[in-house]
């Protein structure tokens, strides 16, 4: 059984459908990336999936378990297995890097203050942020920000995370720190479903590559076969456009 | 002129005179900083009713629209006689200046609601939902995230609206309240020159003022240089 499971997910902003009808799943410790064009629906997804977007028909589950996205409850449990990383960071500005990450593991998981900290310490150790404990976001770059919220949704100790195109905002010189630090986290079992535009990267890192053209999955397979050998049309059409650039 | 300034000397410059003036300096002081006070925490719940979703809260958010839209509108004067006259109907024992310092929590209500809203406005929304996605309530993204990071935008203008009210205050002595305004008036009817009367009033709104205003000012400047404190 997949470890989270999309059913005929659709979802719209305020009646026009982004979403239509989405199958998909990932497995236990699968590295799935999101590919496709702009404005095909990949946030949307991520946000329907974290319940930030309402579904408007279709079933998730994780581990099994139907997820009841109009249930308060229901939702914070989803959120205690998955989490999210935005592209924009979303650190919180008022704190330091080290409250940011502390913060929800002591408010909503009931962690010592003095447990979580020392957890907090060693995340940022484990994205090369250690002396930036105390510094506050706006005293970071924008890749420090990066890993600082990648360190904030690990503390949350998820067993699935999301990534939404998180080195997008970043300068290009900055690009490679973050991607090393997924590339380490991809390396320890955690399932993850990413958005990106980095094509080698996705290459490198995927189990399995999903196409997503205007609402739907149009293909899917190992990057491989995607990359080299797509058998949709507008598969070809998207890679094609991305490799002559 | 001056030979009648020096003549009153004496008996305006006395420990009489300064208690009847610390007096009305602290009714006016009273009614601003309770009128304030309470219509800032006022305000502010008028302002996190306004930005709720839920949908049982709706009447109460079309409620806290009208007040706020209703009573910007209103001259003060108009508020204080309204309360006037509503609390002799409902509460005749009560003092004039407890009915000032009401009159005063509703206009200030009104304003700093509007002021709240805004600062809770200028916290980007993507703040609320790193808070959301993290699995804290409303209520702890609230106090924990969205406050904190208004303040820098709710200080300033708070703080020069309370400046400017002070002043307002002084309409409570159409009700007979004997703030700082009317004990200079009461002064000159007791036969000092108005240069004495009026005088010590403005040195005294002036020092009442000042202080705030730069107050204000410093909190604008520090609040402007970081956006995290
Ligand atoms: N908050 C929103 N309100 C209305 N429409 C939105 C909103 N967010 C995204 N959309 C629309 O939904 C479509 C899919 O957007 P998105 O999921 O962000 O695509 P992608 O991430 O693949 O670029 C786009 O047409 C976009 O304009
Ligand atoms: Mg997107």
């Amino acid at each position: 059984m997949p470890f989270l499971d999309i059913v005929d997910l659709s979802a719209g902003y305020g009646g026009a459908p982004i979403l239509n009808g989405v199958n998909l799943s990932v497995g236990k410790g699968e590295v799935i990336s999101l590919i496709g064009p702009s404005g095909s629906g990949k946030s949307t997804l991520l946000r329907v999936l974290i319940g930030l977007t309402a579904p408007s028909s279709g079933q998730v589950s994780i581990d099994g378990t139907p997820v009841d996205y109009a249930s308060k409850a229901s939702v914070r449990a989803l959120r205690r297995r998955m989490s999210i990383v935005f592209q924009q960071f979303n650190l919180f500005q008022n704190m330091t890097a080290l409250a940011n990450i502390c913060l929800a593991p002591v408010k909503t998981l009931g962690v010592a203050p003095a447990a979580a900290e020392a957890r907090g310490r060693e995340l940022l150790a484990s994205v090369g942020l250690a002396d930036k404990a105390d510094s506050y976001p706006d005293q970071l770059s924008g890749g420090q920000q990066q890993r600082v919220a990648i360190a904030r949704a690990l503390a949350m100790q998820p067993e699935i995370l999301l990534l939404d195109e998180i080195t997008s905002a970043l300068d290009p010189e900055r690009v490679g720190e973050v991607l090393d630090t997924v590339r380490a986290l991809a390396a320890t079992g955690i399932s993850m479903l990413l958005v990106s535009h980095e094509m080698s990267f996705v290459r490198e890192i995927s189990t399995r590559v999903v196409m997503m053209d205007a609402g739907r999955v149009v293909e899917s397979g190992p990057p491989a076969q995607i990359f080299t050998a797509p058998q949709e049309a507008r598969t070809k059409a998207f890679i094609g456009a991305i490799i002559r650039h | 002129m001056i030979d009648r300034l020096m003549a009153e000397a004496p008996a305006f410059f006395t420990r009489d005179t300064a208690a009847f003036l610390g007096l009305a300096l602290s009714r006016t002081l009273l009614m601003t900083v309770i009128g304030c006070g309470a219509g800032f925490v006022l305000g502010m719940v008028l302002a996190v009713v306004r930005r709720s979703r839920a949908g049982w809260l709706a009447p109460a958010r079309v409620l806290a629209a009208a007040y706020v839209e209703l009573f910007r509108r209103i001259p003060f004067l108009v508020i204080l006689i309204l309360v006037l006259f509503s609390v002799q109907a409902f509460a005749p024992d009560l003092s004039l200046l407890g009915i000032a310092a009401i009159a005063v929590t509703l206009a200030a209500t009104a304003y700093l609601s509007e002021i709240v809203r805004a600062g809770l406005e200028s916290v980007p929304r993507a703040q609320v939902e790193g808070a959301d996605v993290l699995g804290l309530s409303a209520a702890q993204s609230f106090w924990l995230v969205i406050l904190p990071q208004s303040w820098r935008v709710i200080l300033p203008p708070a703080a020069a609206f309370m400046v400017m009210f002070i002043k307002d205050t002084a309409l409570a002595s159409h009700l007979g309240v004997v703030e700082l305004a009317f004990s200079g008036k009461i002064l000159v009817n007791r036969g000092f020159s108005p240069l004495y009367g009026f005088g010590a009033v403005l040195i005294l709104y002036f020092l009442l003022s000042w202080p705030l205003g730069r107050m204000a000012a410093w909190l604008e400047t520090r609040l402007a240089v970081s956006r995290h404190r």
